[in-house]
């Protein structure tokens, strides 16, 4: 089966291309991405700004029931052409990444279907690497987790 | 981490990539995999060096000729690591989808 989303990262390369196709007119792919109610909706973070113009900003946040912020990221939008592209940068905050640039092209491939391309730009390969790494090591953690917690149960 | 790192960077190299493929259909000595590419030999022989020494190839001495063929194993451990990143996005894109299916409806 042809896997809808792919991921090619290549070698000596500080870059990532990210290609999707949906089941969407390009137009409703661009607005999930450009109007904040909707971000919200299949990001699951808040959208505390969205300025989609060029030298716009934006910022997402994601607290837990206690009111702690877990994740905050935010970035410059440098330009924006409707149902297109959007260029922008993004940086998480509180962490160790640096601030990585993002292509987002939106392609319209008939009526009904349409594809993302998004190519993103680390400061470095071993950025790159690391952001690569990072589920991958989310998921040891998560499995450590639940270990821990069987154990706990067993004492 | 290191050596999953390595075996990573092997493969987001296209040319070994290619030569993962080739030699995925049955073993074949250096030459032919050397005689499928317009890259130099030695290049070729890099690349396999790289390649076996992160265990995606393994060496088969079979009378005076070496057979590199494919460690189903190790294929195995880069597809499980690129994967969670690969499904973080694609979960988040069929959210998209779904979220975007739900907006169309109710215009």
């Amino acid at each position: 089966m042809e896997l809808k989303t792919k991921i090619t990262a290549e070698d000596h390369k500080q870059e990532l291309l990210i290609t999707r196709t949906f089941d969407l007119p390009v137009e409703l792919l661009f607005k999930a991405y450009t109007e904040a109610e909707l971000v919200e909706q299949w990001m699951g973070n808040k959208v505390l700004v969205m300025e989609n113009k060029a030298h716009g900003s934006y910022q997402f946040e994601n607290r837990d029931a206690q009111g702690n912020v877990l994740f905050r990221a935010n970035g410059s939008i440098h330009q924006v052409t409707e149902n297109k592209n959007i260029t922008r940068t993004f940086e998480m905050e509180n962490t160790p990444f640096p601030v990585q640039l993002e292509f987002l092209d939106f392609i319209s491939l008939d009526e009904e279907t349409s594809k993302l391309e998004m190519k993103i730009i680390y400061k470095s390969i071993a950025d790159r690497d690391a952001m690569l790494k990072l589920p991958f090591e989310k998921g040891i953690n998560m499995a450590h987790n639940q270990l821990q917690k069987i154990l706990n149960t067993l004492k | 981490m290191n050596l999953r790192r390595d075996v990573f960077q092997a493969i987001a190299d296209p040319t070994r990539r290619a030569i993962l493929i080739l030699v995925s259909t049955q073993s074949m000595t250096a030459g032919v995999i050397a005689s499928n590419f317009d890259t130099a030999r030695p290049t070729v022989s890099k690349h396999l060096q790289i390649l076996t020494e992160c265990e995606l190839l393994k060496q088969e001495q079979q009378g005076r000729e070496i057979y590199y063929h494919l460690n189903p194993d190790k294929m195995k451990d880069i597809a499980d690591f690129i994967e969670p990143f690969r499904k973080l996005w694609d979960d988040r894109f069929n959210k998209l989808e779904q979220v975007m299916k739900n907006y169309k409806s109710t215009k």
